[in-house]
């Protein structure tokens, strides 16, 4: 079939009521009734005139901050809620996954879970039944099928709850950041079946602050900001333009004072370490951790260090300012304040980074803590697919190949049979 | 080609609209409720499969309960406060009564108390809501059905023989589940709304039981007020219930009088439930 629209969404917005609690007692409700007057709440749009078309077997990305609106969106999408204007139209069965094991029950057995699971993801029993080997298989949980899965781990509850999802039928699919759980091998397995499905022909309508995975998978995607649409269009270039303008520059984390201890940790920053470029954390371009602290006793021996891990705990840099740079913290009165920095060249590839703090002497650390998270975002010339892999460090390596005169292989392999 | 080619994949091209509706009444979506029928078939298998896990007596609750109620009541309605029971056995006269409540409490309360059960897929999964409490209905009329052979037991303990009225006892269960329906939309929500409704539930049921024959018999209530009892369908139904089984009196003309709350019950509770389920993904 030729490819016709799958999704409409004219003009829709949704509105939110806060300012009350999720739920009324029946005194408020009755209260409000009496003054009329008093019912105006404070109000939030969470999407706001919202338009576009999706159309058959198109996988389409969905960008933006929390609280944009995207989520609100799939669930309007799904029909889960309903908008307070305008109109979201679909054409197909619409299987709609905003969580992974949606109405699992952990009393339940793997068994009875596939097959709830499935019934509820809008398959069949006999579908379900067919499936049913495929989807153990897929798993991995012939074993334990009939075992409660509240003895399962929490890595084969994820996979079984997968597993179910990527044996549904649908004609749209409708996926909210699930890629964001599990490990990494469970992420890719998943961004496999996404890109499965988009090859099936199905619609794919797909959210995710994986930037990497939707400018892998998805060939459009929308930007929403604060419930609108901003931007609409080629995923590599709306990504493009979402990263230079939404993404936070640098982070900064303070902490709790605490009038006590010896050593008091005031402040972490982490920014962009050249003076041209509009802060922007990216992998090709140096970068200063920074920690402010106060030392309220004279320690001998004190100084201070970083560690800088990935978020999957690789110890990327462990540097303490050691005694060979005169690396001994000596307060001229006390308390004294003191800003430690550190420029970090451009060598780590594009990831989540987690920053720890140490002060501390020869005998141990006085305080060591996360202090910091932050991201280094691709080059401009990295493609998603140099972004995808697995790897700590991106030093830029300088490849030299070259052809060199044929040597004579007939002469080893001859060999080598004698 | 497209690639869910099923039977109902015409069916299934459709365009389907989600929209403000701006009606009062949107209406039952029947066709989308039997399409959908499976789910609540599921809903009600995974109800019955928990309710006896990691219980010693397992499955012999649905028995152990009426019956440990039909000996308390036997103990002290029959012998103590030795109520007139129309002639019939008082176990008998408990039983038929008891089984027939349990149900609809059973129903009513889980019909109560249903989207809240179920909070992660009315918050992650469209459905059509109205299937949950219809649902509800669903895993005690198992209980009920095992409960039916021990009434024999018991008729045949007792030398009670059920006469023709027997032939009537389908359309008193019906009504019940219909009652119990009714009920479970309205309390189902507004349960949503307002978790009220939890502590409420308790003093309703209890209530509900002391207005309905089912520790006494509904002859104590004399000529006309009959009709003002009536109000409370269950009172009609329990009665009629015992009647199709035991014998007794047969019902009389305030039967009109409860066929017509059961009907307005359920349209109530079928109005409010439909004028209130769109927001419910919104406020759970």
């Amino acid at each position: 079939m030729a490819a016709g629209t799958a999704i409409q969404v004219q003009g829709v917005s949704k509105r939110y009521r806060l300012g009350q609690g999720p739920y009324l007692t029946l005194r408020e409700s009755l209260s409000r009734l009496v003054h009329k007057g008093s019912v105006s709440k404070e109000e939030v749009w969470a999407l706001r005139d919202l338009s576009f078309d999706v159309d058959e077997g198109e996988v389409l990305g969905v960008i933006g901050l929390n609280g944009a609106g995207k989520s609100t969106l799939l669930k309007i999408l799904s029909r889960i809620t309903e908008p307070t204007a305008g109109r979201s139209r679909t054409r197909g069965r619409v299987g709609a996954l905003l969580e992974v094991g949606t109405g699992f029950h952990p009393e339940l057995t793997g068994r009875e879970n596939i097959f709830l699971n499935g019934v509820i993801l809008g398959l069949r029993r006999s579908e379900v039944t067919r499936r049913l080997d495929e989807i153990v298989a897929f798993a991995g949980v012939e074993q334990f099928l009939d075992t409660p899965i509240k003895r399962y781990s929490s890595g084969m509850y994820l996979r079984l709850a997968f597993a179910v999802a990527a044996h549904v039928d649908p004609d749209i699919v409708i996926v909210d950041e699930v890629l964001a759980v599990g490990d990494v091998q469970f992420r890719q397995r998943c961004l496999g079946r996404m890109s499965e499905f988009a090859r099936e022909g199905r619609t794919v309508v797909l959210v995710s602050h994986d930037l990497g995975s939707i400018n892998q998978i998805c060939e459009r995607a929308l930007w929403l900001e604060g419930g609108r649409l901003r931007l609409d269009g080629p995923s590599a270039a709306v990504v493009d333009a979402y990263v230079r303008d939404a993404v936070p520059r640098g982070a900064v984390s303070t902490f709790d004072p605490e009038p006590n201890k010896p050593i008091q940790l005031l402040s972490a920053a982490v920014s962009a370490a050249d003076s041209d470029a509009n802060d922007v954390l990216r992998r090709d371009r140096p970068f200063a951790v920074e920690l402010r602290f106060v030392v309220r006793e004279r320690i001998p021996g004190l100084s201070v260090a970083f560690i800088l891990e990935t978020s999957q705990g690789v110890r990327v840099l462990d540097e303490d300012w050691g005694p060979d740079m005169g690396g001994e913290l000596l307060p001229a009165a006390l308390p004294q304040a003191y800003s430690a920095r550190l420029v970090v060249p451009p060598v780590l590839a594009p990831g989540d980074y987690v920053l720890v703090g140490w002060v501390g002497t020869q005998a141990g650390a006085i305080v060591q803590r996360e202090v910091l998270a932050f991201s280094l975002l691709p080059g401009p010339v990295d493609t998603s697919e140099a972004v995808q892999r697995n790897r700590v460090v991106q030093p830029g390596v300088r490849w030299e190949v070259e052809e060199i005169e044929a040597l004579d292989v007939t002469e080893p392999a001859a060999d080598s049979h004698a | 080609m497209q690639p869910a080619a099923s039977e109902d994949a015409a069916e299934a091209r459709r365009w389907v609209d989600n929209e403000p509706s701006g009606k009062w009444f949107p209406g039952i979506p029947v066709a989308e409720l039997w399409a959908e029928r499976e789910l609540a078939l599921i809903l009600a298998l995974k109800d019955l499969k928990l309710r006896y896990k990691q219980t010693f007596f397992g499955v012999a609750w649905v028995l152990l309960q009426p019956l440990v109620a039909v000996l308390i009541f036997s103990l002290v309605f029959g012998r103590a406060a030795g109520l007139p029971t129309d002639g019939i056995p008082y176990p008998v006269f408990a039983y038929t009564g008891l089984a027939l409540w349990f149900y609809f409490t059973a129903a009513v309360s889980s019909a109560a108390q249903c989207l809240l059960d179920n909070k992660e897929l009315v918050a992650k999964v469209y459905f059509p809501r109205l299937l949950a409490p219809i649902a509800s209905m669903l895993p005690g009329l198992v209980d009920l059905a095992v409960s039916l052979p021990v009434i024999a037991v018991f008729l045949a303990i007792w030398t009670v023989a059920p006469g023709l009225a027997l032939l009537t006892l389908p359309l008193w269960v019906l009504a019940t589940v219909v009652t119990a329906l009714g009920a479970g939309l309205l309390l189902a929500g507004l349960n949503v709304r307002y978790r009220d409704v939890r502590f409420v539930l308790g003093f309703l049921i209890q209530a509900w039981l002391f207005a309905t024959p089912v520790v006494y018999s509904i002859s104590l209530i004399k000529g006309s007020w009959r009709y003002l009892y009536a109000l409370n369908p269950m009172a009609s139904i329990v009665a009629g219930f015992r009647w199709s089984i035991a014998g007794g009196p047969p019902p009389g003309l305030e039967v009109l009088v409860s066929g017509g709350v059961v009907v307005v019950l359920l349209a109530v509770g079928f109005l409010y439930f439909t004028h209130v389920e769109r927001s419910f993904a919104d406020v759970i």
